[in-house]
């Protein structure tokens, strides 16, 4: 029996890198302690961490699956367990279980396709682990526009690695915005919604969405009124979560548990859901 | 067929205890429960029990893992033991359906090892339902209280106690028993399922029926106005899905004992307010969504991933143990009698 395999059952993992990126998010590097990464996922995917007493939360993995010595995960600081990875030093040691969740169809359905990411606040997070592989496996698909706002300047998570590897690269186009103006910034100033439209993109493309519920509302939106097909627009979603495989019993959106049969959904599919997340 | 003189049953209990641990429904103050029999407890006329009989593989709280936390480190133990061989003697028709419903869930991939392990320790007796009661409606899930699953069915008469092995399992405990136990044939077995069947057929929800509910009906029930009306005065207490047979929801939580760690599952209740509360916000912000989403569940979402199984076995607790005396017969009579419907 303590043979067979318990998916409740986590694995030892140690911090061994904090970065600061915003008031409020930290980005937490983790490896199991014999320096390995704890399993391999996929873009979109996400992991279960706790701190023990403290309690369990759901993350998505911000690394991209390439990465292959450790995960990294974006967290912003917002209740019990949040509060208390935002404590801690590096060399911690917490623990660790997933991959959970049906990932972004990055081989499939996004291959040769120009792509489209539109990120709010801490929605980037999800959503750098696809524009991380998109990157690394850079001639399956097209041209990659990101779209990416915060509140401030000082809000914009991973800005170092935006501003450094992914503007720099070929055929990579990166749009930031901060919704007011401040001194030392000479970019848009504005909501994502309408930085969108004013950039007014082609319609050949995936458009991959995440953010606060009211940017992804407004946007989508938009993109619909750029005529873009809900077919051809991805979101992933966030809702409590004890078990992540499909038990516990309040992930839930209708008879779909995001837990297992998202985080990640084409628009059109939350369409045939009932409004209530 | 075997069966033995209910004058027996002592004998019987001791025999079964014998082999392994065994559990059966005994009165105590606070009505029927399931207890580990011991000499001198004897069985109970009650039809069922108060709790239903899932805390056998579900138990309301149970140890999941340990930690050591010491400085930056931290030592999981796993606590996982092999859980000993047991047998439940006397689950009604009803609650044996219950345990289908929640393999579904535990069973399904990935396999819960809690659960998994309880479960293929046990070996379910089951009892048909002499006297079913007013607040029973399994016929409505298709049950058949005269004809319960299990790994041996018994049928009580007024002075004997059959017993028909349906397993493998329940083949090999009935020959462990034979020398208490004398050969029978059908003849009274048939009789008195006769007599449960003319019995069923007199009970007031006979004629509660599944229909409209099941797979895939969300957007069918989902927006309807009576929701209101039906929640309105939910108390969200919770009793509901604590009595319930199947409702198998859990909430994981970690105890500091002093000197570590302790994780446990419990039971938890998608009628709390907390249930979904995320720091980011709340998809069920008032009792009308809670309410909805266990109906929901039970008639429509739990069929459009089970292949149209109900999760719900008609046990009639819910309709007992109700503060507020709302339940699900009144929401499927409520929402399955619309016009339109």
């Amino acid at each position: 029996m303590p043979e067979m395999k318990e998916p409740l059952m986590p694995v030892i993992g140690v911090v061994t890198d904090i970065r600061i990126d915003t008031p409020d998010v930290k980005t937490f590097r983790v490896v199991t302690p014999d320096g390995k990464k704890a399993f391999e996922h996929k873009p979109g995917q996400c992991a279960m961490l706790s701190v023990p007493g403290v309690g369990e939360a759901m993350f998505s993995i911000t690394s991209s699956p390439t990465n292959e010595e450790f995960m990294e995960f974006s967290i912003k600081k917002c209740g019990c367990v949040t509060d208390w990875l935002h404590a801690m030093e590096v060399g911690q040691q917490i623990t660790i279980r997933g991959p959970y969740g049906r990932p972004f169809p990055v081989d499939t359905e996004f291959t040769g396709h120009d792509m489209l990411f539109i990120a709010g606040g801490i929605g980037l997070a999800p959503l750098r682990s696809v524009i991380n592989y998109c990157r690394h496996y850079r001639d399956r698909y097209g041209k990659i526009d990101i779209v990416y706002g915060s509140r401030s300047m000082q809000d914009l998570v991973d800005y170092k690695e935006i501003i450094d590897e992914w503007a720099t690269d070929a055929g990579v186009s990166v749009h930031l915005t901060i919704d007011r103006e401040q001194p030392e910034w000479d970019g848009h100033v504005g909501f994502v919604p309408n930085y969108v439209k004013e950039l007014g993109f082609t319609t050949d493309k995936i458009a991959i969405l995440c953010g606060p519920p009211l940017m992804i509302k407004f946007t989508l939106q938009g993109l619909q009124e750029m005529g873009f097909d809900k077919t051809q627009v991805y979101t992933t979603m966030e809702l409590r979560m004890k078990c992540g495989i499909g038990k516990c019993g309040r992930c839930n959106i209708g008879a779909k548990y995001v837990c297992k049969d998202g985080p990640v959904f084409r628009c059109d599919e939350l369409d045939e859901l009932p409004d209530e997340y | 067929m075997r069966k033995i003189s209910l004058s027996k049953l002592p004998e019987l209990f001791s025999a079964i205890a014998k082999t392994s641990a065994l559990y059966l429904p005994v009165d105590t103050k606070a009505g029927a429960k399931f207890e580990a029999w011991a000499v001198g407890k004897t069985l109970s006329n009650a039809l069922n029990t108060v709790r239903s009989a899932k805390d056998f593989f579900f138990p309301q709280t149970e140890n999941l893992m340990d930690f050591k936390v010491e400085g930056k480190n931290i030592e999981l133990i796993d606590t996982r033991k092999e859980c000993e061989d047991f047998v439940l003697f006397g689950v009604r028709a009803c609650d044996v359906k219950s345990f289908e419903v929640l393999d579904r869930v535990f069973l399904a991939e990935p396999q819960d090892t809690y659960y998994k392990n309880r479960r293929e320790h046990a070996l379910i007796i089951s009892t048909a339902c002499n006297k079913p009661q007013e607040t029973c409606f399994c016929g409505t899930f298709g049950i058949d209280a005269a004809e319960p699953s299990g790994d041996i069915v018994t049928y009580r008469t007024d002075d004997e106690l059959f017993f028909d092995a349906k397993t493998e399992k329940g083949k090999k405990l009935l020959d462990a028993l034979s020398s208490i136990t004398e050969e029978a044939d059908e003849k009274a077995v048939d009789q008195q399922k006769a007599l449960i069947r003319e019995r069923l057929q007199k009970l007031p929800l006979k004629d509660l029926k599944t229909e409209g509910f099941g797979s895939g009906k969300t957007a069918e029930f989902f927006d309807d106005p009576q929701w209101k009306e039906l929640s309105s005065a939910c108390l969200g207490c919770g009793t509901c899905t604590f009595v319930c047979p199947t409702c198998q929801c859990y909430d994981i939580k970690d105890f500091d004992t002093g000197h570590g760690i302790k994780r446990f599952r419990c039971w938890d209740s998608c009628m709390y307010s907390d249930f979904t509360k995320m720091s980011a916000g709340q998809p069920r912000l008032t009792q009308l969504e809670r309410f909805r989403q266990r109906f929901m569940h039970k008639l429509v979402y739990y069929p459009t991933n089970n292949d149209g199984l109900f999760s719900c076995v008609g046990c009639g607790r819910c309709l007992a143990k109700c503060p507020i005396n709302m339940n699900i017969v009144k929401v499927m009579k409520a929402l399955g009698g619309r016009e339109d419907a």
